[in-house]
C-alpha cells in the first residue's frame, strides 16, 4: 500500500473530524527521525559547540576559559590563515567555472549521438571514482619536473619546453587545479548529459524549423531550461570546494613554503598538530560565516524571490 | 592421523606463550618508520619478548607530525594503546593534567632513576608536580652537520671543519654538479637546521634568552640577524635539493650527491644501515663545528592508563626494562643516539657517537626547543620557516615576523 493512500483509510475509520496533520505521513515521520536527530546533535549541536569553544584558549583539550575575539585576532593577523584563503578563493572561482564550462561542453557532445557514446562516458567518469588521495599522487607525479610531462615533452625534443607548476608558489594552486577539475569535470557531464536528455525532443524540431543554429539552440534554449540541473551541480561543485583537503595533501601538502595551504589544512594543522583546538576551531567557524555568506543570498533569491512573484 | 598431530602441536604453540609467568600484549605506538630507526626499535621489541611479554608495534608513518595526532587522538577517544613514544617536554602537558597518563614515579623510586638518569634535566622534563610519568630512552641532538667525504674530495676542496669553511667551500660544490647542502622541504626540517644556526652563530646564550625566556628584544636584535642572512646563504646552497623526507635528503650525502646537511644525530643510523664509515666515509661535525654543545632533546615513553591490572604491570616492566643496562645499549647503538645513562658501556659506539658522548660528560648541554616552546609555537615557526625557505623572503623580513612569534609565545 502506498503512503499516499493512508489518509483516506484513516478517515474512514476515525470517528470525528479532521486528522491531526501531526500524524500525517506517520511512517515517513518515524523513518526520518534518526536523520532529524543525527541533523540536531551533530551537525546543528556540534557546530554550536565549535563556534562557543571558538571564544576560549582551549589548547590540547576544551576548556571554558573565554578570552573574547583573541582568537579570530591571531588568526586574521596569520600569513598561513591569508594565502589559505586566497588559495581557496583562487580554486573556487576557477573551478566552479571551468568545471561547469568542461562539464557542459563535454555533456553536449556527447548528446549529439555520436558512436562509443558510452566508451567515452566511462572514460570522462572515471576519474571520479578515484579518490583525492590518489588524484592527488598520480597528478604529483604526472607534473613532476623530473618523470612527469615535462620530461616527456622534452624527450620528443622540445628541450626548452617547461611545465613545471608545482615547485613555483605563484602557480602550485593552479597544479592543484588542474587535478581538482580533472576529478570532478566528469560527474558534472554526466548530471548534465542526464539534464540534456530530459530536454524534449520537440524543442529541437522547433529550433530548426525556425532555423536557428546548433549552439545558439544550446546556449538560448537548453540551458536556461536546465536550470534545475545546473543548480545541482553548483551545489556538488561548491561543497567539494569548500572541503577541499586531501587532495592538497596528497599533492603538495601546503607547499613549496606555505603556497598551496587551504583553510580545512590550516583547522587541522592548528587543531591536533599545534594542539590549539581554539585556534582551529575559530578557523572553522570562519569557514563556516564564509559558506553562510554565499549561501543566504542564494537562498533569499531562490526561495524567497518565488514566494513574492 | 597427520591431523591429529597437527592439531596437537597447535595446542603446545597456543599454550606456551599462556605457561609463561606474566604474559601480556602491549600495543606500542612510535614514528621509527626509517631503516635505522625500525632496525633500533626491533631491539626494543627483542628484549621485551625475551623477558616473556609480547611487543606489539604499532609503527605509524610519516614523522611526529603526523603521528602525534593519531597518538593523542586515541588517548583522547578512549582506545589507548600499551605505550607510546613522543618526545618529552610539553607535548604531553596536558595529557598529564587530565590524568590520562599512568603515574611511574613508584617504580622509578625503586630503581632510583634519578641517580641514573644523565643529564638531569631528561627526568626533569618527565615530572609534573613531583611525579614522573615518562621514561625516557635517549638523548637526540639536533646540533650536527653531517658531511659527505666524496663530494668533497670530488669537488676538490678538504672537509670542512666549521660553519664558515663550510660556506666558503660551497661555490666550488657547486662547480663540481654537488648541491652543497641537502635539506628536505619541511618545516620542522627547516626550523630545525635553523635553530642550530642559532646556536653556532649566535651562541648558546641568545638561544636561551629567545626560547627559555621568550625575550623578542633578542630576536630582534643584531646576533640574530646574522644568523637569518646566514640562513638566507644556506637557502641558495640547498636551492637544488628536490627531496622532502630528512632520510632522503641524508641519501644525498650518502651517496656523495650533496656536501651535507644539518640534521639530528638520528641521521647516523642511516649512515649505519648503508654501511658507511664515520670519519672515513663521512665526517660529523657536533654544533657546525662552531661550538661543541649539543641540545638534550629526546625520545621518552609514556603510558597511557588502562583499566587492566595486568595490563599496568606490564608497562611497568617494559618501563623498567627501558632504562635498563642492556636495552639502553643495544637501543642507541643502532639508533645512533645518546644512551640515558652515563654508567654504560659504549666502547663499541663510533667516532660520531664518540664526539657526542664525551660532550655530554663535559657538560656541554642545553635544553631542547622542545622542552621549552608549546606545539602552537613551534607550529608557527615551522610555518614561518616553510615560508621562508621556499621562497625569497629577506632576511630582515623572516627576523621582525620570527620576533613576533615569539613575543606572543607561552
Amino acid at each position: 500500500m502506498s503512503v499516499t493512500t493512508e489518509p483516506s483509510a484513516a478517515r474512514d475509520h476515525a470517528p470525528v473530524g479532521k486528522p491531526n496533520p501531526l500524524f500525517k505521513n506517520l511512517s515517513a515521520k518515524l523513518a526520518s527521525i534518526p536523520m532529524i536527530i543525527t541533523a540536531l546533535v551533530v551537525f546543528v549541536g556540534g557546530t554550536t559547540w565549535t563556534v562557543v569553544y571558538s571564544f576560549t584558549n582551549s589548547k590540547l583539550l576544551p576548556r571554558a576559559n573565554f578570552v573574547g575575539l583573541d582568537q579570530y585576532e591571531r588568526l586574521w593577523s596569520t600569513r598561513r590563515w591569508m594565502v589559505s584563503i586566497e588559495n581557496l578563493a583562487i580554486y573556487g572561482i576557477c573551478s566552479m567555472i571551468l568545471t561547469l564550462i568542461i562539464g557542459f561542453t563535454l555533456a553536449a557532445l556527447l548528446d549529439r549521438k555520436i558512436r562509443f557514446e558510452n566508451t567515452f562516458r566511462t572514460i570522462f567518469l572515471y576519474p571520479f571514482a578515484l579518490s583525492f588521495i590518489v588524484t592527488g599522487l598520480t597528478w604529483q607525479w604526472i607534473l613532476n619536473p623530473d618523470f612527469g610531462l615535462q620530461n616527456v615533452v622534452r624527450n620528443w625534443g622540445w628541450e626548452s619546453f617547461a611545465f613545471n607548476p608545482l615547485n613555483d608558489p605563484n602557480t602550485v594552486i593552479f597544479g592543484i587545479l588542474i587535478a581538482g577539475i580533472w576529478q570532478g569535470s566528469g560527474l558534472i557531464m554526466c548530471i548534465m548529459l542526464a539534464g540534456l536528455r530530459g530536454i524534449d525532443e520537440d524543442i529541437w524540431k522547433a529550433a530548426r524549423v525556425d532555423g536557428i543554429g546548433t549552439v545558439k539552440t544550446y546556449l538560448r534554449i537548453i540551458l536556461p531550461m536546465m536550470r534545475p540541473v545546473i543548480i545541482t551541480s553548483l551545489v556538488l561543485i561548491a561543497s567539494g570546494i569548500i572541503k577541499l583537503y586531501d587532495l592538497v595533501v596528497a599533492q603538495t601538502n601546503g607547499g613549496p613554503g606555505i603556497a598551496s595551504e587551504v583553510p580545512a589544512k590550516y583547522v587541522i594543522n592548528y587543531m591536533f598538530r599545534a594542539q590549539n583546538l581554539g585556534q582551529g576551531f575559530a578557523a572553522s567557524t570562519m569557514m563556516l560565516v564564509s559558506v553562510i555568506i554565499i549561501l543566504i543570498p542564494w537562498a533569499y533569491l531562490e526561495f524567497g524571490g518565488r514566494k513574492r512573484g | 592421523m597427520y591431523l591429529k598431530r597437527i592439531m596437537a602441536a597447535l595446542a603446545v604453540s597456543a599454550a606456551l606463550p599462556m605457561a609463561a609467568s606474566h604474559a601480556t600484549d602491549l600495543e606500542v605506538t612510535h614514528w621509527w618508520t626509517s631503516g635505522g630507526e625500525a632496525a633500533a626499535v626491533s631491539e626494543l621489541a627483542k628484549a621485551f619478548d625475551a623477558s616473556g611479554d609480547k611487543w606489539v608495534d604499532g609503527a605509524i608513518a610519516g614523522g611526529g607530525g603526523t603521528a602525534r595526532p593519531v597518538i593523542i587522538s586515541r588517548i583522547l577517544g578512549g582506545d589507548p594503546m600499551g605505550a607510546t613514544q613522543l618526545n618529552h617536554g610539553r607535548q604531553a602537558e596536558e595529557l598529564i593534567e587530565a590524568g590520562l597518563l599512568t603515574d611511574l614515579t613508584e617504580i622509578a623510586e625503586k630503581e632510583g632513576w634519578k641517580d641514573i638518569v644523565n643529564p638531569p634535566s631528561l627526568l626533569e622534563s618527565c615530572t609534573l608536580d613531583g611525579r614522573i610519568y615518562c621514561a625516557p630512552i635517549n638523548i637526540h641532538s639536533w646540533q650536527w652537520i653531517w658531511l659527505s667525504n666524496a663530494a668533497y674530495e670530488q669537488a676538490g676542496v678538504p672537509v670542512p671543519t666549521n660553519w664558515e669553511e663550510f660556506v666558503a667551500a660551497a661555490p666550488n660544490l657547486k662547480e663540481a654538479g654537488i648541491v652543497p647542502l641537502a635539506m628536505g622541504k619541511q618545516g620542522w626540517q627547516q626550523n630545525g637546521a635553523f635553530g642550530v644556526m642559532v646556536v653556532a652563530i649566535a651562541g648558546v646564550d641568545a638561544w636561551k634568552k629567545v626560547n627559555v625566556e621568550k625575550d623578542a628584544e633578542t630576536a630582534r636584535g643584531p646576533e640574530y640577524a646574522k644568523v637569518f642572512e646566514a640562513a638566507v646563504k644556506a637557502r641558495e646552497f640547498a636551492a637544488d635539493s628536490n627531496v622532502q623526507d630528512w632520510n632522503q635528503a641524508t641519501n644525498m650525502v650518502i651517496t656523495g650527491k650533496a656536501g651535507g646537511q644539518i640534521m639530528g644525530d638520528w641521521a647516523q643510523g642511516e649512515f649505519q644501515v648503508a654501511g658507511k664509515v664515520a670519519g672515513k666515509d663521512y665526517t660529523c661535525l657536533p654544533g657546525l663545528g662552531n661550538n661543541q654543545i649539543l641540545d638534550t632533546a629526546g625520545d621518552a615513553f609514556y603510558f597511557p592508563k588502562v583499566d587492566n591490572a595486568e595490563t599496568t604491570e606490564a608497562q611497568m616492566r617494559l618501563a623498567s626494562l627501558l632504562i635498563s643496562k642492556e636495552v639502553q645499549v643495544a637501543f642507541n647503538l643502532k639508533k645512533g643516539s645518546l644512551p640515558i645513562r652515563g654508567d654504560v658501556d659504549l666502547s663499541a659506539a663510533n667516532d660520531c657517537m664518540q664526539k657526542g658522548l664525551k660532550i655530554l660528560a663535559d657538560g656541554g648541554i642545553m635544553p631542547s626547543g622542545d622542552q621549552n616552546l608549546t606545539p602552537d609555537t613551534t607550529t608557527q615557526i615551522e610555518d614561518l620557516m616553510a615560508e621562508f625557505w621556499s621562497g625569497d623572503m629577506s632576511a630582515a623580513d623572516a627576523q621582525s615576523r620570527y620576533a613576533e612569534i615569539i613575543e606572543s609565545a607561552e
